[in-house]
């Protein structure tokens, strides 16, 4: 491979990088100059030609999504998607910290070729230096005119509002994002309409992430044929990755897609931490699965990460775990992030993330049983948008560490089951009684050889449930 | 109602209607006129959603819909600092949910809570996405602290209590 020349991270080196004057000396603003002098289906297609795919999570071409918003529209709404909340992720907290203009320019040259004259960032509330900095940002901007009205002469007029979020994790999936704008709770809505179509304010609306933003002025400056031929097939372009857990150095860095969770850790993350070997990484935030330790090898692009049973490559937040990690800890970290951030609209989600919590919560605290991971991956299985249960991709993301642990660490699992039995913290009789139903009254119903079945009398239910039978 | 004195003054009323023209409803403006609120009173009392819903003109149903969405809004006023520990994944592999433990067992506090001096409230959180510092925090004025361990805890408490830094840091 040629050597790689890093673009969306080149000013980060600098001193006062966020500022107007050393992003302008820098050639700032130039590719948004030549982009306003053409025409917006050039720019469209020049974005379509170079195959950006959404650095967001889904990796849905860029170009292409553009074209769905429909010819005759008369207003359109940019959204950028700056909730970033999938866990380890923070690539896009140093973009608009460290270079913000570069960011607006992206904005910039989008908005002009979706021909949308208002941009919303929607920012996580927790990014309160990038809030601080992207604000002074827009005002520069604008006060120089790459913001305002008639831009450059060109007669496109554009401007970016920030909007803040509340510490949502679901208000990153896109039409959460919309409906939070909106002012309302941020559930997701079912799809189609696709924001294409109606989106924010029902009006045709762009939501994309700040990186792929971030990639369209060197799109623009350089050409498509340059951006494909930085990466792998199917996934071209450069990408920041970040790495964080048990490495020696936690980072985010750019590099062509591509490149394997090994690289990250030995060449740029210094490697385990105390001298230790990697157990497995989860590739790409925590909604994309886990992979472990000999399948550190699989490149990180759009492609490759379906090979060993991944999501996909998700946010390419790489998070690795040391020799002395227990898959038990993983599997309880992910089940409670999920059951907290669930919206709480589709039952299976609602109701699968939480129970899913319990399960793995008991199995930590020495209650667990061997087919309780069966019913486990049972539940994995059958939640989410892919089996076709739920809404939105949080639940598929629930699913999946789950999937993948069962998958590949069963042993593990099993021999924790065994190894910590503490008595307090087992599903009794009652429970399991509640669980499978009650039926005749002799028990023979209750399929479970070790504990005893507790046969509840018929005078107790009754008096649960006191309401005269009709006559 | 009618009688009872305004929590939200004019200028703040203002404030909020300075933000109309960025959206086309008015709606929109709830979580903005959430947050002032918040950043004013360090809560949002229903008084001040009536208010809000009142120059939003939406029902005070809309606002509360939307405000107890976020677990983000207290009803009752939090510490002058509110700071977050993070207790997701990669923070967690590095000690995190015994750190949150360890600041609240220093502060004699549960997680959520605020000491009695009303200066600090401390939290949990899912990812802050400043994984870099992990196991790491994050104060609401914008300060960073991490990867911590006890001792660096303990200072972060202390520096803290001192009061509120809100001053632009240009990286982290
Ligand atoms: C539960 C959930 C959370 C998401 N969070 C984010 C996020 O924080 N940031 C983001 O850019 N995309 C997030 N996405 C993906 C968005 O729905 C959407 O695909 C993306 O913003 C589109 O932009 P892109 O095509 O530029 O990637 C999330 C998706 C789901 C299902
Ligand atoms: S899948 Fe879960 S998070 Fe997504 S809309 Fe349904 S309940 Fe909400
Ligand atoms: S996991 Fe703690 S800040 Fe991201």
């Amino acid at each position: 491979m040629a050597t790689f020349e890093p673009v969306l991270t080149r000013n980060w080196g600098l001193p006062d990088s966020h500022t107007l004057r050393v992003y302008e000396s820098r050639g700032g603003y130039q590719a948004a100059r030549k982009a306003l002098a053409s025409d917006p289906d050039s720019i469209v297609a020049t974005v379509k030609e170079s195959e950006l795919r959404g650095r967001g999570g889904a990796g849905f071409p860029t170009g292409l999504k553009w074209t769905f918003l429909p010819k005759d529209r008369k207003e359109t709404f940019m959204c950028i998607n700056g909730d970033e909340s999938e866990p380890a992720t923070f690539n896009n907290r140093i973009i608009m910290e460290k270079d913000p203009h570069m960011f607006l320019e992206g904005i910039l040259i989008s908005c002009f070729a979706t021909k949308a004259s208002v941009a919303y960032i929607y920012l996580r509330f927790e990014y309160i230096n990038a809030y601080r900095i992207l604000e002074r940002a827009i005002a520069e901007a604008r006060a120089a005119g790459h913001l305002g009205k008639n831009i450059y002469g060109s007669g496109f007029d554009l401007e970016i509002y920030l909007h803040r979020g509340a510490g949502a994790y679901i208000c990153g999936e896109e039409t959460g994002l919309i409906e939070s704008l909106e002012g309302k709770r941020g559930w997701p809505r079912i799809k189609p309409p696709f924001p294409a179509i109606e989106g924010a304010f029902r009006k045709p609306t762009v939501v994309n992430n700040v990186e792929t933003l971030l990639c369209v002025p060197h799109i623009i400056e350089r050409g498509a044929s340059w951006f494909k031929s930085i990466g792998v097939p199917k996934s071209y372009g450069p990408k920041l990755y970040t790495v964080s857990g048990h490495v020696n150095k936690q980072v985010c860095v750019e590099l062509p897609l591509g490149v394997t969770t090994r690289q990250l850790i030995d060449e740029h993350a210094g490697g385990v931490w105390k001298g230790r070997k990697a157990k497995g990484a989860v590739p790409g935030g925590i909604s994309m699965g886990l992979l472990s330790a000999d399948e550190l090898d699989v490149p990180l692009d759009f492609e490759s990460l379906r090979g060993p049973g991944c999501l996909g490559l998700g946010t390419a937040a790489v998070t690795v775990m040391d020799d002395q990690t227990s898959i038990v800890d993983y599997l309880y970290n992910t089940a409670r992030f999920f059951a907290h951030e669930s919206c709480g609209q589709c039952t299976p989600c609602r109701e699968g993330t939480g129970w899913m919590y319990k399960m793995i919560k008991r199995i930590r605290s020495g209650g667990g049983r061997i087919e309780d991971l069966d019913i486990l991956k049972n539940m994995a299985d059958n939640l989410g948008i892919i089996p076709g249960t739920t809404i939105c991709g949080l639940a598929d993301g629930a699913a999946w560490p789950f999937k993948n642990a069962i998958a590949k660490y069963r042993g593990e699992l099993e021999d924790y089951i065994r190894t910590h039995q503490s008595p307090g913290a087992r599903v009794t009789a009652l429970q399991e009684n509640i669980a499978h139903g009650i039926s005749a009254g002799d028990g023979t119903s209750l399929p479970r050889a070790d504990l005893p079945p507790t046969v509840i009398p018929a005078s107790a239910v009754a008096l649960r449930n006191p309401r005269p039978e009709p006559a | 109602m009618a009688n009872e004195p305004k929590l939200l003054s004019e200028a703040m009323r203002e404030e909020i209607r300075a933000l109309f023209p960025r959206y086309p409803s008015k709606r929109a403006v709830t979580l903005p006129a959430l947050h002032m609120v918040q950043e004013r009173f360090r809560c949002v009392p229903y008084r001040a959603m009536a208010e809000i819903a009142e120059v939003l003109e939406i029902t005070p149903a809309e606002v509360h819909d939307t405000m107890s969405f976020y677990g983000f809004f207290p009803q009752a006023p939090i510490g002058d600092v509110r700071v977050w520990v993070c207790r997701s994944l990669s923070c967690m592999l590095r000690g995190g949910d015994e750190l949150l433990e360890h600041a609240c067992h220093r502060l004699g506090i549960e997680p959520g809570q605020t000491t009695p001096d009303g200066k600090l409230t401390v939290e949990f959180a899912e990812c802050l996405g400043i994984c870099d510092h992990a196991p790491a925090a994050l104060a609401d004025d914008g300060r960073v602290y991490g990867p911590l361990d006890e001792a660096t805890v303990n200072a972060m408490l202390d520096e803290l209590k001192a009061g509120r830094k809100d001053e632009v840091v240009t990286s982290s």
